[in-house]
C-alpha cells in the first residue's frame, strides 16, 4: 500500500512535467491546426537557459532559494518565449496558408536545428546543477518502506496546479483568450473583425513557449541534469499526452499527461519496467479507437 | 597542336604530383552526435592526436594520413550509410564504430568492401560471426560480465542484488552476463528488469528497488542512466552500490551523478594512463588539454596498430593487412595488441575500478 502510494507520487510528478508541455502543443494546435514539433526542444533550451541562469546565480553569490527560483524561473520564461516568437516567426509564418504539410516539414526542420545548435554551442556533455532544493517529508512510514515526498516533488505538482488555473481563466474570461477562440474557429472572420490574427498567433507560440520554460526549470531542479537530447522522449511524451487527452483542449492536455504519467509509475511498479512505453501507446490506440477526437476533445465538425 | 603539347605536359606534372602527395585515407566512425557524442568526441580527439603524431614521423608507407570521421548517433541504420560513405570515400582502416548495435551492421558493409576495422565494441556478436575484418582492441561483454559478476558475488554475498539494463546491444549482453555470473558464484539476483534509455524519470524503477531492499545494482547500460538513477535514489532514501561496464570510465557520470558517483565500480581493461610506456603521449594529451580517459587512447591506439600493421605487410591491401594485424604483435599506447582468429584480443583482463572524489581507481579485491 505504501509502495503504491509512492509510485501513485512518482507518476503524479511525471505527469506534471508531461501535461505542462503537452499544453503548448495543445495550443498551438488549437490556433493554426498544426503539430508544432519544435516543442519539445523549446523545452530543452529552456531547460539550458535555467542551468545556464542557476550557474550564473551561483557565481555572484544568491543563495537564497525563493530568490533564485524566481530569478532563474523569470529569465527562463523570458528567454524561451523570444525563442518560441522567434521560431514562428522564421519558420511557421511564411508558410502561412500553403499546404498542412508544410510547416510539419519546417517544424521538423526546426526541432534538429536547435537540437544540434545546443549540441554545438553548448557540447555534447550533460550539464548538471548541484541538487537546489533537497529533503522532503517523511509522509508514512511502514515495517519495510517508507514514503517519501521531496520538495522539488511538491513544488512541481502545486505550480502545475496554479498554472492549470491561470491558464483556464486566460482563455475562457480575458479579451486575449477570446481572440484566441476566434482565430481558433475562423481566422480570415477574426481579421475581418479587426483582430490583429498574427499577432494573437505569435502571443499563443509565446505562451506555449513560456509553460514549456516552467517546465525546464522544475526538470532541471527535479532531475538535476539536462542534455541536448531531453527535447525529443520528453517531446514524444508529452505530444502523446495532448493527443489521448483531445489535441486542441486544455484540459485534456493536463488530463493526458497525468494518466501517461501515471500508467507509467504504476506499469513500472506492478509490471515491467520494460514494457511501459507499450503500454502507453497502447491505451493511446485504444482511446483513439473509441474516441478518435481524445479523451475530453470535441469531433471536429466539417464547415460546408 | 603545341597547346595541347603543353597541357599534356601540365596533365602528366599534375598527375604525377598528385601521385607523390596521394594520402592514406583511415577512418573513424562513433557518435559524433545524439545522446552518447561524448564518447565520439573522446575517439575523434584520440585519433586526431595519432594521426598528428604518425604523420610527424613521416607516416605511414612514405603516406601521409588523413582522417574521416563518420557520426553514426548510435543508429543502427545511420551507421549503415556512414559505412557505405565510408567505402566510397577508399577508407583504408577503420576505427570504430562505438555502439556495439552499430558496429554489426556497419561491419558487414565494410567486409565486403575489405577494409579492417579495429573496434571497442563489446558485445560478443562482434567477433562470433566469423569476419575477417574486425579486431577487437577491448574486452568482450562475457569477459566483462564474468569478472564483474564474480566481483559482485564475492564481495556483496547475502545482499539483494538487482541485475537491471537499458535494452541495447550492449547493455543487455552485459547485464546477462553479469546476471550468469553471479549466479554460478551461488547469488541469486533479486531482481531482473529492463528500463528505456534516454528517458530522464527512473523514480519508478528506483522506487521499485527500494521496494526490494535491493543495496547492490549490477547495471549494463550506459553512464548517463546510472546517473539519473542514483540522483533519483539518493531523493527517494535509497543508497545503492552500482557495478557497470566500461561505459561507467566516462567523467561525466561524476559531473552528473555528484558525489553519487562514489558507489559506482565498473569493470575496464588496465587504465592506459597508468601504461609506463604511454608516458609521453599522456602528457601531449593534458598539454593539449584534452584528458586521456575513456577512449581517448583506444582510438589513439587503433590509429597507431595500422601505422605498425601497414608496413609490416608493405601494402594497405585487405589480405597483407589482415595477415599482418593477425600474425603481429603492436606496441600501442594501451600496452602490446594480438588477436586471435576472431579477432579478439589475447590478453584482455578486465580489472574492477571505483570512483573515489571524480577520479577512479582499482577497487579494493
Amino acid at each position: 500500500m505504501a509502495y503504491a502510494l509512492q509510485q501513485l507520487i512518482n507518476g503524479l510528478t511525471l505527469g506534471a512535467v508531461y501535461g505542462l508541455i503537452a499544453i503548448g502543443y495543445t495550443m498551438v494546435y488549437g490556433i493554426i491546426g498544426m503539430i508544432n514539433f519544435a516543442h519539445g526542444d523549446i523545452f530543452m533550451v529552456s531547460a539550458f537557459i535555467a542551468v545556464t541562469a542557476f550557474t550564473l546565480l551561483a557565481a555572484f553569490d544568491i543563495t537564497s532559494l525563493p530568490l533564485a527560483l524566481t530569478a532563474v524561473l523569470i529569465t527562463a520564461i523570458f528567454f524561451t518565449s523570444a525563442y518560441g516568437w522567434a521560431v514562428e516567426r522564421m519558420a511557421y509564418r511564411p508558410l502561412r496558408g500553403s499546404t498542412r504539410l508544410a510547416p510539419l516539414i519546417s517544424a521538423i526542420g526546426m526541432s534538429i536545428f536547435l537540437q544540434n545548435m545546443v549540441q554545438l554551442t553548448q557540447g555534447a556533455r550533460v550539464k548538471p546543477i548541484p541538487p537546489v532544493i533537497e529533503g522532503g517529508i517523511e509522509l508514512w512510514r511502514t515495517a519495510d518502506f517508507t514514503v517519501q515526498v521531496s520538495w522539488t516533488q511538491i513544488m512541481i505538482v502545486l505550480v502545475t496546479v496554479v498554472l492549470m488555473v491561470a491558464f483556464t481563466w486566460l482563455i475562457t474570461q480575458t479579451a486575449f483568450g477570446r481572440q484566441q477562440r476566434a482565430c481558433e474557429q475562423d481566422s480570415t472572420m477574426t481579421a475581418l473583425l479587426g483582430i490583429n490574427v498574427d499577432r494573437t498567433i505569435s502571443a499563443t507560440f509565446m505562451l506555449g513557449a513560456a509553460l514549456a520554460a516552467v517546465a525546464g526549470v522544475m526538470v532541471t531542479v527535479y532531475y538535476g541534469v539536462v542534455d541536448f537530447f531531453i527535447g525529443f522522449v520528453a517531446g514524444i511524451k508529452a505530444f502523446t499526452a495532448a493527443v489521448l487527452g483531445g489535441i486542441g483542449s486544455l484540459p485534456g492536455a493536463m488530463l493526458g499527461g497525468l494518466i501517461i504519467g501515471l500508467i507509467e509509475a504504476f506499469w513500472a511498479a506492478y509490471l515491467s519496467p520494460e514494457y511501459k512505453d507499450v503500454a502507453t501507446f497502447a491505451i493511446l490506440i485504444l482511446v483513439l479507437m473509441f474516441r478518435p477526437s481524445g479523451l475530453l476533445g470535441r469531433p471536429e465538425v466539417e464547415k460546408v | 597542336m603545341k597547346k595541347t603539347l603543353i597541357a599534356t605536359a601540365f596533365l602528366a606534372l599534375g598527375a604525377q604530383a598528385q601521385l607523390a602527395h596521394a594520402d592514406l585515407t583511415v577512418a573513424i566512425a562513433g557518435p559524433m552526435t545524439g545522446q552518447y557524442a561524448s564518447a565520439g568526441d573522446q575517439i575523434r580527439r584520440g585519433a586526431e592526436m595519432a594521426i598528428t603524431d604518425i604523420n610527424a614521423k613521416g607516416g605511414v608507407l612514405g603516406q601521409k594520413l588523413k582522417l574521416e570521421v563518420g557520426d553514426d548517433a548510435c543508429d543502427p541504420k545511420q551507421a549503415v550509410s556512414v559505412a557505405n560513405t565510408m567505402v566510397n570515400k577508399k577508407v583504408v582502416f577503420m576505427h570504430g564504430h562505438w555502439c556495439s548495435s552499430s558496429t554489426i551492421p556497419a561491419s558487414e558493409v565494410y567486409v565486403e568492401a575489405d577494409i579492417p576495422m579495429a573496434t571497442v565494441s563489446t558485445n560478443p556478436q562482434v567477433t562470433e560471426r566469423g569476419l575477417k575484418n574486425i579486431f577487437r582492441i577491448m574486452g568482450r561483454d562475457d569477459q566483462q560480465g564474468l569478472v564483474a559478476g564474480g566481483y559482485i558475488a564475492d564481495k556483496f554475498k547475502g545482499k539483494k542484488v538487482a541485475v537491471l539494463d537499458d535494452k541495447s546491444a550492449y547493455g543487455k549482453g552485459l547485464a546477462d552476463e553479469m546476471a550468469k555470473a553471479m549466479t554460478a558464484k551461488g547469488l541469486k539476483p533479486t531482481l531482473r528488469e529492463s528500463i528505456t534509455a534516454g528517458e530522464k524519470d527512473y523514480s519508478g524503477i528506483v522506487t521499485k528497488l527500494k521496494q526490494a531492499g535491493v543495496e547492490v545494482l549490477a547495471y549494463g547500460g550506459y553512464h548517463t542512466e546510472v546517473a539519473l538513477i542514483l540522483r533519483q535514489a539518493q531523493q527517494a532514501g535509497l543508497k545503492l552500490t552500482v557495478m557497470g561496464g566500461d561505459t561507467m570510465t566516462n567523467s561525466e557520470l561524476v559531473t552528473a551523478a555528484g558525489a553519487n558517483a562514489d558507489n559506482v565500480m565498473f569493470t575496464f581493461s588496465p587504465d592506459p594512463r597508468k601504461n609506463p610506456d604511454a608516458a609521453p603521449v599522456v602528457k601531449r594529451f593534458r598539454d593539449a588539454k584534452v584528458e586521456p580517459e575513456g577512449y581517448v587512447m583506444y582510438a589513439y591506439a587503433a590509429m597507431q596498430l595500422f601505422a605498425e600493421a601497414a608496413p609490416q605487410a608493405k601494402s594497405t591491401k585487405f589480405a597483407d593487412l589482415e595477415k599482418a594485424m593477425r600474425g603481429g604483435t603492436f606496441k600501442t599506447v594501451i600496452g602490446d595488441l594480438s588477436f586471435d582468429a576472431k579477432g579478439d584480443q589475447k590478453k584482455p583482463g578486465f580489472v574492477v575500478y571505483q570512483w573515489k572524489g571524480g577520479q577512479y581507481d582499482y577497487a579494493a579485491k
